[in-house]
């Protein structure tokens, strides 16, 4: 088994475990955290495709990798913009619950809105 | 099996090991460190995969600046309680299941992949000694798909507006928080003043020779971002103001620049976003200077998130 196939199994089993992440743990942050695994097995897979792209001198074909170039600069901005909406949620309801009605609360709920 | 094939295994079974590790650590930032390793023995898989520039990408913005930015995230909500809301049994089976499936078939995706593989190489070669430039990657990104390059670095200067736009409406035009403790830590503040300088160095330097070797503006633009970061962790600066004029400035150029390259493009080469014969290379560095800038400056904004105080204070 090639280093290239091998790379390809390892870029599917992250985007297993992300989604499995993605699902089951309840803080938001962790759920960025399993979507950019899933976002960096995506990626693998691709880097895959790019790698069995290869002709004569090319070791690689370069459009899928600038496009995982672009998608990883890409995946970082949509992070950063989840961190801010997640603090700015954390600040105005006082957990860090997707769901603050669900979730605990530090004061006990009488400025509700 | 040879050498190379029980590294590769090995390599494979630390990624996931690790990934596994991070996904199951209870302290958000036992996680966030595994992360920052994951993302560099990640790096190390890219290189197997023959993709030294993906390898540099994914080492400087998918593991060192995206770690900054969940460190700080963790830490800003460490002292809030978690949601008590476990998921039950039944969904983490139904999950587990769910996750195999998709698995099972992405690797069958990955065995079954037509062969001969296509592929655009020939073409990114036929045409690369037109461009002046030695490395391929380099010139999809800036010459044959330029205008995806171009869009997406709008991508970024919205993604900013969106973090920016989360701020409360009294602190518009202000000041991001610090992005250290009052007091950092005197080793902190040695590193920052001895590491900065080398590695604006290193990063101009990473952005000149991607135009043959591996390299280029994002790799190149992420080093001078992390640069500017560790600057500010140890306080010798302060995040700006967002209403700075300098600093829209700044944020915009990489994109303005590409813009206006690529409407003259008729006017010079006969095609929108094409390149004269001849000059294509200048101006292909020309326009990726000011994306190596805009991308130093873009990074850090996105790492300090919105103003939370006013200006001065």
């Amino acid at each position: 088994m090639s280093a290239s196939t091998i790379a390809g199994f390892v870029g599917s089993g992250l985007v297993g475990l992300g989604l499995y992440a993605l699902i089951v743990n309840p803080e938001p942050l962790k759920k960025l955290l399993a979507f950019n695994l899933i976002g960096s097995g995506v990626f693998l897979v691709f880097g895959l495709v790019a790698r069995r792209g290869a002709v004569g001198a090319f070791l690689f074909d370069p459009v899928p990798q600038a496009m995982v170039i672009t998608g990883i600069v890409v995946a970082f901005a949509a992070s950063a913009l989840a961190v801010a909406l997640m603090l700015r949620l954390a600040d105005e309801s006082g957990c860090i619950a997707l769901d603050p009605e669900g979730g605990t609360r530090l004061d006990d709920g009488a400025e509700d809105t | 099996m040879t050498l190379f094939d029980a590294l590769d295994l090995a390599l494979a079974a630390i990624v996931l090991g690790v990934a596994a590790w991070t996904i199951a650590a209870r302290e958000m930032f036992s996680a966030v460190v595994g992360y920052v390793a994951y993302g560099l023995l990640l790096a190390i898989v890219w290189v197997r995969l023959y993709a030294p520039d993906v390898a540099l990408t994914e080492a400087s913005i998918g593991s060192g600046v995206t770690g900054v930015l969940l460190v700080a995230a963790s830490t800003r909500l460490r002292r809030l309680p978690a949601p008590d809301a476990p998921p039950g049994a039944a969904l983490k089976i139904a999950a587990a299941l769910l996750s195999v499936l998709v698995t099972g078939v992405l690797a069958t995706a990955v065995l079954y992949l037509p062969n001969p593989a296509a592929s655009l190489a020939p073409e990114a070669d036929r045409h690369l000694a037109a461009t002046g430039l030695g490395n391929a990657v380099t010139a999809v990104l800036i010459a044959y798909r330029s205008f995806d390059t171009m869009l997406e670095k709008v991508v970024l200067v919205l993604a900013v507006v969106g973090v920016w736009s989360v701020a409360p409406e009294r602190f518009w035009g202000g000041q991001p928080a610090p992005l250290g403790p009052a007091a950092p830590d005197a080793a902190l503040v040695f590193l920052a003043r001895i590491l900065a300088p080398i590695g604006v160095v290193i990063g101009v330097q990473m952005f000149w020779v991607g135009a043959d070797d591996p390299g280029g503006a994002f790799q190149g633009g992420a080093i001078l971002a992390a640069m500017w970061i560790i600057v500010m962790m140890a306080r010798l600066t302060e995040p700006p103001p967002i209403g700075s004029g300098w600093l829209r400035l700044a944020l915009i150029s990489g994109p303005a620049v590409f813009l206006l390259v690529g409407v003259a493009g008729p006017y010079m080469a006969g095609s929108f976003f094409g390149y004269p014969v001849g000059f294509a290379k200048p101006l292909i560095l020309f326009v990726e200077a000011f994306m190596v800038l805009s991308i130093g400056v873009t990074l850090p904004l996105l790492v300090a998130g919105p103003p939370s105080r006013e200006a001065g204070q």
